[in-house]
């Protein structure tokens, strides 16, 4: 189950801010992590706890392609991504790279900054324990679920590699 | 069934007689692309995978650009990571700097990208494509291994949205103008996992090089492609180009359409668009009184011949502002050596203007024009982004070349008629 502390960020949270371009000149996700979210919040690093989540608006990680942007997120240790709406390229990357988002409207309106959330991705639902209150949500689509369930876009080419 | 030109290529692609929007699809891919910041991630999953073999190493193509010529020791390690594995792989298309070029300016100049097309990039400006009438999206780096391995990815058919652009385009309007004003209405997120499809008179008067400016920015809007389709401009610039047989698409009449939106194009003046979103459009004459420090003429978005030529008509005989830096990057080779031969340097050079070897550079904060805390400058770039072209307190005002050209003389934003 995920578990943490919100983290929250307002709307169309572009790749640039998640992490910016002055640091794409390596992939070590544990390098990419120092700098997560800096152009935004520039503690936010220091400040965040595995299991952690970051709550958003709309349009999270709008702008460029890259892999980066997830990649430094989950090397931060945030457990998951709840926004308004995502960023196309962004939520096939996120799903590529094994971070979990959760696209939820009404939770990102009435969680606050501290909040301890849960995300419940099997139930489909967002439970803000701070609060007492729960926030159902629509789960990935079942073509992704396959996916998922095969272990991955990775696992799946492997799989294709073989025939 | 009547099927938008986007639903026919990914139909065709997916050996099927048709899609509609919402449909999950896997789909033989054409072109796979990846540049020195993306591709050394998708290499790495290759390598993991235990691949041998791309698809084609005629097909995957992988072209140094972000940081190059090499800024740094990390990223020259990131581009050895991707000639070796262009050397081992055999790819026909590897672009060493001297023959590399921005990706999307040298894609469709090269005749590698030809209409009807289904191409993937890792790099969110591949939608640059769509302007030959090829559906070209950007992918992250995984779904790049993916494609480079098996020359298939899967696609979610995206809804379309029509863009009918008509009238006559006044004086210093371009088709940058067309697609800030485009994202301005619509907002970033506008077309969020749509196809965005720009047609009517004013884009069929509209030369090559603009109509790729804006397939470029479609991704400003969210876009997941921004198609044209193919007309005798399209092929006039294809036909000596192209490495490859190519096919017309067009959307059948009575396509669906999730939303329809007409432009007048003759109401347009130069737009700009403010910090830090490319939706905070504002005609240039209200913007006020804005000093700028820098002005950088160049990127996928406004590096070609078209856009140099337009830079240079309004710095001819005139001197760049004492505050200001002007840098100009034609964005390939071959467009640096026509602005070379059309005497464009001299005009640069004689206004005091940096000329610089092709690079995305300073467009993404890298090299070549980093900001200081507090400075701004005018760009004819695609991203305006917090922190885009270097400090975090940095500010980004994207333009037109002409634009871009008489704020540099001026030393504030400026409408071109301002310094004649």
């Amino acid at each position: 189950m995920i578990r943490g502390r919100a983290w929250k960020f307002g709307d169309h949270i572009d790749t640039d801010v998640i992490i910016p371009a002055r640091y794409l000149n390596t992939s070590d996700p544990g390098e990419l992590a120092r700098h997560c979210m800096e152009d935004a919040d520039p503690e936010f690093a220091g400040k965040v706890r595995p299991g952690d989540i970051i709550v958003a608006g709309e349009n999270f990680g709008c702008g460029s392609s890259r892999e980066h942007a997830p990649i430094a997120i989950k090397a931060a240790g945030v457990a998951c991504v709840v926004a308004k709406s995502f960023a196309r390229i962004f939520y096939r990357n996120a799903f590529n790279t094994g971070l979990p988002i959760v696209e939820c409207p009404r939770g990102v309106e009435a969680i606050q900054e501290g909040d301890e959330v849960e995300v419940d991705l099997e139930k489909g639902v967002v439970r803000n324990l701070t609060r007492g209150e729960e926030y159902p949500f629509v789960p990935i689509p079942p073509f992704m679920q396959e996916l998922l369930n095969k272990g991955g876009l990775l696992e799946y080419v492997k799989e294709r590699m073989k025939q | 069934m009547a099927m938008t030109m986007a639903e026919r290529i990914l139909a065709d692609h997916a050996g099927l007689e048709e899609v509609s929007p919402g449909q999950i699809v896997n789909a033989r891919v054409d072109i796979v692309l990846g540049n020195d910041v993306t591709a050394p991630i998708a290499i790495r999953a290759f390598r993991e995978l235990g691949a041998r073999r791309v698809f084609d190493p005629e097909r995957v193509v992988l072209v140094p650009d972000h940081f190059t010529p090499n800024k740094d020791i990390k990223s020259a390690q990131q581009c050895k990571v991707l000639r070796e594995f262009a050397r081992e792989q055999g790819l026909t298309n590897y672009f060493e700097v001297g023959q590399m070029g921005i990706e999307h300016a040298l894609l469709p100049e090269q005749g590698i990208v030809v209409p009807g097309d289904l191409v993937v990039g890792a790099d969110s400006h591949t939608c640059t494509y769509g302007a030959l009438g090829a559906f070209a999206t950007g992918v992250g780096s995984t779904d790049l291994a993916a494609a480079m391995i098996l020359g298939e990815l899967w696609f979610r058919v995206p809804e379309s949205m029509l863009f009918v652009y008509y009238g006559q385009r006044g004086e210093y309007v371009t088709g940058k103008d067309y697609i800030l004003y485009t994202i301005g209405l619509i907002g970033v997120d506008g077309a969020r996992y749509r196809a965005m499809e720009f047609t009517g008179e004013a884009i069929s008067t509209l030369p090559m090089d603009e109509r790729l400016t804006m397939s470029n920015m479609a991704i400003e809007a969210g876009g997941k492609a921004g198609l044209i389709s193919p007309d005798e401009v399209t092929l006039e610039y294809v036909r000596p180009r192209a490495k490859r047989p190519w096919k017309v698409y067009k959307s059948d009449p009575g396509a669906g359409y999730v939303e329809t939106l007409e432009i007048d194009v003759s109401r347009l003046t130069p737009v700009v668009a403010l910090p830090h979103l490319p939706e905070n459009v504002k005609p240039v004459e209200e913007v006020g009184e804005i000093p700028i420090d820098q002005v950088v003429i160049g990127s996928c978005t406004n590096g070609r011949i078209t856009d140099l030529r337009q830079a240079a008509q309004i710095l001819k005989g005139k001197r760049v502002h004492p505050y200001v830096r002007l840098i100009v990057i034609p964005a390939t080779q071959e467009i640096y050596r026509q602005a070379m031969k059309e005497g464009l340097f001299d005009v640069f050079l004689d206004a005091g203007a940096a000329v610089s070897t092709p690079t995305c550079g300073p467009c993404l904060g890298g090299h070549m024009g980093v900001l200081a805390e507090g400075e701004r400058a005018v760009a004819t770039t695609n991203r305006n982004f917090v922190g885009r072209m270097g400090h975090p307190k940095s500010e980004v005002y994207l333009s037109n070349p002409y634009v871009a050209a008489a704020s540099a003389i001026a030393g504030r934003i400026v409408h071109p008629k301002e310094v004649l």
